[in-house]
């Protein structure tokens, strides 16, 4: 099963893909595009993981114990707090979208269409 | 593009870009079993290079550092064009709303805003507070850091909001405050980069003292850079959060006629 969590990471990429393709509010689009992010973390945790690894926390293990990758961690923090930025963005210009055109369906977005 | 084609065209470029991932995926190292030399050789130097046990923050705050004073300000930037995208259309309301608050009769309540969920708020305020400042200074040692404390710091005001006392989580954390607290953050964590650069002649190399592992004032520059990210990100959440809650009173307010 050491397959189960790349499979997870591509079903997290493909099923957001498919709600950003086929969701009609501007809203779900945003959260859809929160998973298809939540899937890199899986997949960068997945990669640095070492079995039977603690976490790269040496307070109260000793220095030479077995522990997973730091680097891919890091990154990882890193995805998180531009998940966040992205998310906050995008939600300001769904609000002006809905000020502007009075709905978050992006077919009625009229500036995008015509 | 009717929602028809739209999905049908989806649907065989996902087929396309299924096939490729699953390749892509079979040439990762199986899991568990990865080798990268460069996460193993920090595992095993940094405790004794940097004195800082915990070695997410020992990489966030010293040894890429210069990656975290980017991603520091991907942050600030982008909160900065949240408040320019809400702000603008704050305009036409703030007279009135102005007047309101000067009256202190504006203060919006929740119909879900019980007295329960008021009595919880005034014992969450205090211990998320707590809860983020300990996160903050005890990055270098424990999980934790700037990053994540600071979030954990941002939410304490939101407990006041739960509360349904909006105006006063803005008399708790006003806008200028929030907004100096966020640049000061960012601000200080260039000035730790350039610390280094001043005192040891490279960007972000450390400068000061490493002291004992495990102890509170130790690992050198991390706990300081740890502080000023925190007071950035929890002033970037709080910023953020404020703008999109004013939208959200401005329009309930519109309702209401």
């Amino acid at each position: 099963m050491s397959f189960l969590p790349f499979a997870v990471a591509a079903w997290l990429f493909l099923v957001g893909l498919y709600g950003i393709v086929a969701s009609q509010n501007l809203i779900r689009t945003i959260i859809s595009l929160t998973i298809v992010q939540a899937s890199t973390y899986v997949l960068l945790l997945s990669i640095g993981y070492r079995t039977g690894g603690q976490a790269p926390i040496f307070a109260d293990i000793p220095a030479t114990s077995n522990a997973v990758d730091p680097v891919v961690q890091v990154l990882m923090l890193t995805d998180v707090v531009v998940e966040a930025t992205i998310t906050a963005l995008l939600l300001a210009l769904a609000i002006q979208a809905h000020k502007r055109f009075g709905s978050l369906d992006p077919h009625e977005l009229r500036a995008l269409t015509d | 593009m009717s929602r028809r084609t739209r999905l049908t065209f989806f649907g065989v470029a996902v087929a396309c870009f299924g096939t490729v991932l699953v390749i892509g995926f079979t040439g990762l190292p199986p899991f568990g079993d990865y080798h990268g030399v460069y996460g193993q050789v920090l595992n095993g130097v940094a405790v004794s290079l940097r004195h800082a046990t915990d070695i997410v923050t020992s990489l966030n705050f010293d040894i890429r550092a210069f990656d975290t004073l980017g991603e520091e300000f991907i942050l600030f930037s982008s909160v900065l064009g949240v408040v320019l995208l809400l702000r603008q259309m704050r305009k036409e309301d703030e007279q009135e709303s102005e007047e309101g608050e000067q009256e202190g009769e504006e203060e919006h309540t929740f119909a879900g805003a019980s007295e329960a969920l008021r009595a919880l708020s005034l014992v969450l305020v205090p211990t998320m507070i707590a809860i983020g400042v300990y996160i903050v200074v005890h990055g270098a040692l424990t999980p934790g850091g700037g990053f994540q404390g600071g979030v954990i710091l941002a939410a304490a005001p939101l407990g006041v909001f739960l509360g349904g006392r909006y105006l006063k989580m803005k008399r708790i954390a006003p806008d200028t405050l929030v907004e100096s607290g966020e640049a000061i953050g960012a601000l200080g964590f260039a000035l730790v980069g350039l610390g280094g650069l001043i005192f040891v002649g490279i960007f972000f190399k450390n400068f000061l003292p490493f002291g004992i592992p495990g102890h509170l004032l130790s690992a050198g520059m991390q706990p300081i850079a740890s502080i000023a990210v925190g007071l950035e990100v929890a002033g970037a959440f709080v910023l953020a959060w404020t703008e999109f809650l004013d939208q959200a009173m401005l329009m309930s307010d519109e309702e209401d006629g």
